[in-house]
Order: C-alpha cells, then sequence, then structure tokens
C-alpha cells in the first residue's frame, strides 16, 4: 500500500455495555458517533462516507434523523456477528480507493433476555432437529472444545483461566457489563451449561454500541494525535469442511476455519506476521472460542495456548495481552457492535488511553477477529 | 421402515431399515464421493447434483460430546414443561470412510464417555412425545 493510500483511525466512540431499559440500539448508535466525532475533532457534516448496522435493533441510517439530514451516502449492513466488519470493510475499501475521505461506521444492538433462540427451518434443517433436542449453540461450542481439548491437551483449568482474566479486565474497564471478578473455582463450579463449559464460561446477548472515524491521507495527520493505522481488514465465509454451528453432520475432510483464512489474509495484505502482533482483540463467545481462535488466527501454535494461558501470558501483563477490554466475555454481546469494540479497544491500547487496563508493553502492532454464525469471520492489522 | 403398531418416526426421510436394525439415510455425491446426512440434493463439495440416498453405517466412533444440562427453550421440546427435564448426552459420531453425524447419546453419565468409545445405532422416544422415535446412538462393548 502507498503512502498515499493509508486509512487511520482518527476517533473511537463507545456506549456503554450491558442492559440499558428506555434507550434505543438506534440512540445508543447516535451517542456512540457523537462520541467519536467529538473524538476525531470533527462534526457530522464533514463525513462524507457512513456505513453500520445491528442485528435486532434496526436500520443504521436511520440514524441520521438524530445525528443530522446531511445527505452522506450511508450504506446499511446486517451480516449477523459480522455486522461490524462488514461495515469497517466496506468504509476502508471506500477511502482506499479514494471515494471518500473521512468515514464513520457504527455498530450497536439490543436483543431479548436470556439465550438466543434459534429456529431449525431458519437454518435449513427440518423440525426433527430441534425437537430431538439438538438446536442449541451451547451444544456445538461444547463439542467444538471438547474435541479440541483431547486433540491439542487442552485443560478445564485454562478454560477457567480464560474466564477470569475476561473478568479481571471488565473490573477495570468503565464500559463493560461485567465488573465482578471471579476467581477461577467459582468459575469451575458455577452451573455446568454443557460439559465442559459451565455458566460462567459463556457470554450473555447485551446492549452497547461503538462507532469509529476513518480518515484518508492527508486528513489523517490534520486530525490524530495518534493516528492508528488500519493496514488491513480481511473477511471470509466457511469453506467445504470447516465445523459450525447447526451441522447435523460434519464431512470427515477437514478445511481451515473462516478464521485462519481471514487472519493470513490481514496479515498478508498488511505485510506484518502474527509474531509480531502486541495486543489482541479476539472473538470469546465462551472461554474455549478464545483457546481455539488464538491459533487459528496464528498467534500461537495449537496446543501452545496451555502453556501461554497458564502462565498468564494473555493477561494485561503478558507478553500477548489478550481481549484487554474483558472481551464478549465482561462486555456481553451486542452482535452488530462487538466487531467494532474490538478495534476501539487496539486503538485505546495503541494510544496509551486504556487507562487503569492499559498493558505493560509498549504496543507497535494491533490485531482484532471477530466470528459469527455460520462461519464468518473478519480480521484487521492496525499499527502505530 | 416396516409399519409399528404403536410408534411413528420423527422423519421418515431420515431413517430406512428396520425398528430392529434402524438405518440412517444420507446421500452420496457420484462424482466426488462425499456422503451428507440428511440427505442433499446437491453434493457441498463440489456442487454436482448427480447425487444418490444411501444407507449410512450403523456403527462408529464417538468423535466429540457434551451433556446438555438445561432443557432447551424451543422448538416445543418438553410440553409437560421444563420440569419433566432429564440431562441427555449429544454427540459426533464418525461412520468409518463416511462422515460424522450429530445425534442424541443413550448415555448421560460424563464419567462413561469418552472420545473414540464405540457406539451403534438405536431409535429413542422423542422427549415430550412417547409415541414418536428419534435416532441416537448408544455405546457399544468391544466383543458385542
Ligand atoms: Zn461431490
Amino acid at each position: 500500500m502507498s503512502a498515499g493510500d493509508d486509512v487511520a483511525v482518527v476517533g473511537v466512540g463507545i456506549h456503554v455495555f450491558g442492559r440499558h431499559d428506555g434507550v434505543t440500539g438506534l440512540e445508543m448508535g447516535a451517542i456512540a458517533a457523537r462520541r467519536a466525532l467529538a473524538d476525531a475533532g470533527i462534526t457530522w457534516q464533514d463525513v462524507d462516507f457512513a456505513a453500520g448496522g445491528s442485528d435486532a435493533a434496526g436500520n443504521a441510517d436511520t440514524s441520521v434523523s438524530i445525528l443530522g439530514l446531511t445527505g452522506v451516502p450511508f450504506i446499511n449492513v446486517k451480516n449477523g456477528c459480522a455486522t461490524g466488519g462488514s461495515a469497517l470493510t466496506t468504509a476502508h475499501a471506500m477511502l482506499v480507493s479514494g471515494a471518500a475521505d473521512l468515514a464513520l461506521v457504527v455498530g450497536f444492538d439490543k436483543h431479548p433476555r436470556g439465550a438466543f433462540n434459534p429456529l431449525p427451518e431458519d437454518w435449513g434443517i427440518g423440525s426433527w432437529y430441534g425437537e430431538t433436542g439438538l438446536m442449541l449453540t451451547t451444544q456445538f461450542f461444547a463439542l467444538k472444545i471438547r474435541r479440541y481439548m483431547e486433540e491439542h491437551g487442552i485443560t478445564e483449568s485454562t478454560l477457567a483461566k480464560v474466564a477470569a482474566k475476561a473478568f479481571a479486565n471488565g473490573a477495570r474497564n468503565e464500559n463493560a457489563w461485567r465488573r465482578t471478578p471471579l476467581s477461577e473455582q467459582e468459575i469451575l463450579s458455577s452451573r455446568m451449561v454443557n460439559h465442559p463449559l459451565t455458566q460462567y464460561m459463556f457470554c450473555s446477548p447485551g446492549e452497547g454500541a461503538v462507532a469509529l472515524v476513518l480518515a484518508r491521507s492527508r486528513r489523517i495527520r490534520e486530525l490524530a494525535r495518534v493516528p492508528v493505522y488500519l493496514r488491513s481488514v480481511a473477511f471470509r465465509t466457511r469453506r467445504f469442511g470447516s465445523f459450525e454451528v447447526f451441522s447435523p453432520s460434519i464431512p470427515i475432510e477437514s478445511a481451515p476455519s473462516a478464521t485462519t483464512e481471514a487472519a493470513a489474509a490481514a496479515f498478508e495484505e498488511a505485510g506484518i506476521g502474527p509474531g509480531d502482533v502486541d495486543v489482541a482483540q479476539i472473538q470469546d463467545t465462551e472461554s474455549g472460542a478464545e483457546v481455539m481462535h488464538l491459533a487459528e488466527t496464528g498467534l500461537c501454535e495449537h496446543g501452545e495456548q496451555e502453556s501461554l494461558i497458564q502462565s498468564g501470558g494473555t493477561e494485561l501483563h503478558g507478553r500477548l495481552p489478550i481481549n484487554t477490554d474483558g472481551g464478549c466475555l465482561a462486555c456481553g454481546e451486542p452482535i452488530g457492535a462487538s466487531g467494532l469494540r474490538q478495534v476501539h479497544e487496539v486503538v485505546l491500547q495503541m494510544r496509551g488511553d486504556a487507562g487503569e487496563r492499559q498493558v505493560a508493553k509498549h504496543c507497535r502492532v494491533g490485531f482484532t477477529q471477530v466470528y459469527g454464525a455460520p462461519g464468518v469471520s473478519a480480521c484487521t492489522v492496525l499499527t502505530v | 421402515m416396516t409399519k409399528t403398531r404403536q410408534f411413528r418416526l420423527i422423519d421418515p426421510e431420515l431413517i430406512g431399515g428396520t425398528e430392529q436394525v434402524p438405518r440412517l439415510i444420507g446421500s452420496v455425491c457420484a462424482g466426488c464421493g462425499t456422503v451428507t446426512f440428511p440427505r442433499q440434493r446437491s453434493c457441498p463439495r463440489c456442487t454436482s447434483e448427480d447425487v444418490q440416498p444411501r444407507e449410512l453405517a450403523i456403527r462408529g466412533e464417538l468423535w466429540s460430546w457434551t451433556i446438555q444440562c438445561f432443557a432447551p427453550k424451543a422448538p416445543p421440546y418438553l410440553p409437560g414443561g421444563v420440569e419433566e427435564f432429564e440431562p441427555y448426552g449429544v454427540g459426533y459420531v464418525e461412520l468409518p470412510g463416511e462422515v460424522r453425524v450429530e445425534a442424541r447419546l443413550t448415555e448421560s453419565d460424563p464419567e462413561r464417555l469418552r472420545i473414540g468409545m464405540s457406539m451403534e445405532l438405536t431409535l429413542i422416544p422423542v422427549p415430550g412425545a412417547s409415541d414418536t422415535l428419534t435416532f441416537a446412538f448408544r455405546p457399544v462393548e468391544e466383543d458385542e
């Protein structure tokens, strides 16, 4: 990428995650957007491209009625867990192509309480699947990590340590939902949901919003005190042979996951290797997902997670801090906002603005990875 | 499947054979040999539409497992209410050379399940609908 094509995050904004009765998802999105604009030191009128979305809280472009009717081109994105990543991909492409100079990306959501409640028919499966008792996302996560633990020597203690780290980091994040630290033992002895995963190893659907302002070339230096360059965004869907949720059968021949391919593409486009990453936010829908994604992204080898996590390597003061804002486990999962929350956190860490949870090491390379059903993943590489 | 006195099958497209020796009905691609379950009209690997039904192997190895510890909210699962709920096993069973099939397990004690153990196809009543049968896998002894 030539210098003229540089794209950077020059403003970030967030609406606290959790549950917020009486506030719509759209309003949270507008609040996050205003904060991102203020952080960049620009107004909504300066923005010449916008993209955003939610899974269950309405069309992002209607937020123009709150932010102001400026005529800006605004693309709505609805792409499940990859909603934020897809919006970011779109804005990045518009800036790199020179079609826009200043872009706003926004993601927000608001979900009903309790577990997501999918219907087999909506997923192309017969009603027998639900009647037999197989239509549960938690089963899939458990089946996937059980096999992984067997193949790569991961222990239940390591699953608990992932969650304990998330809650410890969440306690230091004023925008997290769950801010009470829990011990490894409390997590292991909480209610069993699906062996080997207990209650506190799962995230919950939640509410929240995140917005980012992106700028290209000459506008970057004008606006940002510490520009955080978005070196690449890569987005992939599954191939034949990847093991995904709601699969009545899976082939014996396995394939690289959407995450593996998206991460490899993001690193290649950035010209940076996974070994150079200083801080990363990766999808932790449950503890096992963080363990598996660490290796699928290339941040460590398969099986290396056991020693990396047991030795504290992924904690704030470790050699590879992961999910420093508490991740989905402590922040909850508003689907449309999660992917952008990851970028928001990496930007704060790389600017040195993460306050109580600022990592010990100096961060020059950041990485994010979002993953969702049924096999989509978006990854970014950021540098200062 | 031959008619039985009091049972109906959850979905006759899924299960063939006899009540004593049920068989799962999958499909096999004439082009690349990929096996799927349930039966599909086209091949997910090579996209060929030359796909034929196939009765799958009845024995295989447990590839992964979990115990479902809470009552599913929906679709209608326990008309009598969650008080009736009993935890149950779920797993993928690898049918050699064919495919890994997701199924209920007859065993729900985590101490008695291990990856690699031998499993065999069987039929069990659907929870909350005792006149309807669905498929499941049961552990088999090595000499059985
Ligand atoms: Zn084929």
